[in-house]
């Protein structure tokens, strides 16, 4: 059981992290395309 | 002051016995097949709107849909966690069946539709920001809150917040809302009633042992049906609009009266039919009308109309 929920956190903590780095390179290519606009 | 030995444990007991909410939970909340609908025509909406966008700006302001949409099915979730643990078909979701704690979805749901607006008026214009922001609010406030437990006419009124994706897609390619995207907002305003109400008919003692004041539980399955026939007769002219507006072309309307027409019969079988077998086919019609009718004005728009 504690095994499955430490599972669970941490497959939570990757999806967040992969959601961050996601978010970044977003900002990246959005101030990119507007600062060529 | 208080002992610390003595509250440590507590704490640690709580931490420990707290529901572990998976990833799975949290796109759950988000309500993914609402929101693959959203993103389809709040597509059609940036699609159809004259002018130009960036293709990454447009699939930021696409993304920006569904996320907002997301976040007010999170916030809906944490709101309506009391009935839908009444109903069937929502109690194993992740609030009432005890996999996430109920300020969870309301903290995400939150950030998710803030962050969505926010970075809406960042990257593509203000208006759209606003629509989306406008449109959340609505969904939340006016239907969620104020409407569904206390009117029959719920999904009529509160059907707006889910006409509005097409005219926020419209919004980030041109800053404003053209005659086009009223057209679209049109079509989803009136197909949502016909649409909801073929579910409710048959799903009406989950709505009354939920006490959902649903058209069915109040005014009884023949007023409902007439009222479904009715809207589906409206969409018919409602149909032909972007054809009228010059965002489809006659073949579109030939292909939107066809539509419509199936739509009309559907609703004229569930009508005559006493089961809840008609209501059931028509659910499901409903979903592929609003599809084909969309999917008709994209491809009519991108043949660069056929007549």
């Amino acid at each position: 059981m504690a095994l499955d929920r430490q599972k669970t956190i941490r497959t939570r903590n990757l999806a967040v992290a992969a959601m961050l780095v996601a978010l970044v390179a977003l900002f990246y290519a959005i101030t990119i395309v507007r600062m060529g606009g | 002051m208080s002992d610390l030995s003595e509250v440590r444990p507590a704490a640690a007991f709580r931490l420990a016995t707290a529901p572990v909410t998976g990833v799975a939970d949290y796109v759950e909340i988000l309500k993914p097949r609402v929101m693959s609908l959203v993103v389809f025509t709040g597509l059609v909406g940036l699609v159809l709107a004259p002018g130009h966008i960036h293709p990454l700006l447009g699939a930021v302001a696409v993304v920006c849909i569904a996320v907002g949409a997301g976040a007010a099915g999170a916030i809906n979730m944490w709101y309506d966690r009391d009935i839908d643990a009444m109903m069937r078909r929502t109690r194993g979701r992740p609030l009432p069946a005890g996999r996430m704690m109920p300020g969870e979805a309301l903290g995400f749901g939150v950030a998710l539709g803030v962050g969505a607006a926010l970075v809406m008026g960042i990257a593509v214009n203000l208006v759209a920001a606003e629509l989306l922001a406008l449109t959340i609010g609505f969904y939340v406030l006016v239907y969620t809150i104020w409407l569904k437990r206390r009117t029959p006419q719920n999904i009529v009124i509160g059907g707006a917040a889910g006409a509005f994706p097409p005219v926020i897609g419209w919004a980030a390619v041109t800053g404003d809302i053209g005659w086009g995207a009223i057209a679209l907002f049109a079509i989803i305003f009136f197909w949502t009633p016909p649409h909801f109400w073929a579910l409710s008919l048959y799903r009406t003692a989950d709505y009354a042992a939920a006490g959902v004041p649903m058209l069915p539980v109040v005014a009884g399955p023949a007023e409902t049906k007439r009222k479904m026939l009715l809207y589906t007769l409206v969409l018919w002219p409602v149909s032909l609009a972007p054809w009228l507006f010059g965002i489809g072309s006659l073949l579109y309307g030939v292909g939107a009266l066809l539509l419509s027409a199936s739509f009309t019969g559907s609703a004229i079988l569930v009508w005559r039919d006493t089961t809840d077998r008609s209501a059931r086919r028509m659910f499901a019609v409903s979903l592929l009308y609003l599809l084909l009718i969309f999917s008709l004005l994209l491809v009519d728009h991108t043949g660069g109309g056929w007549l």
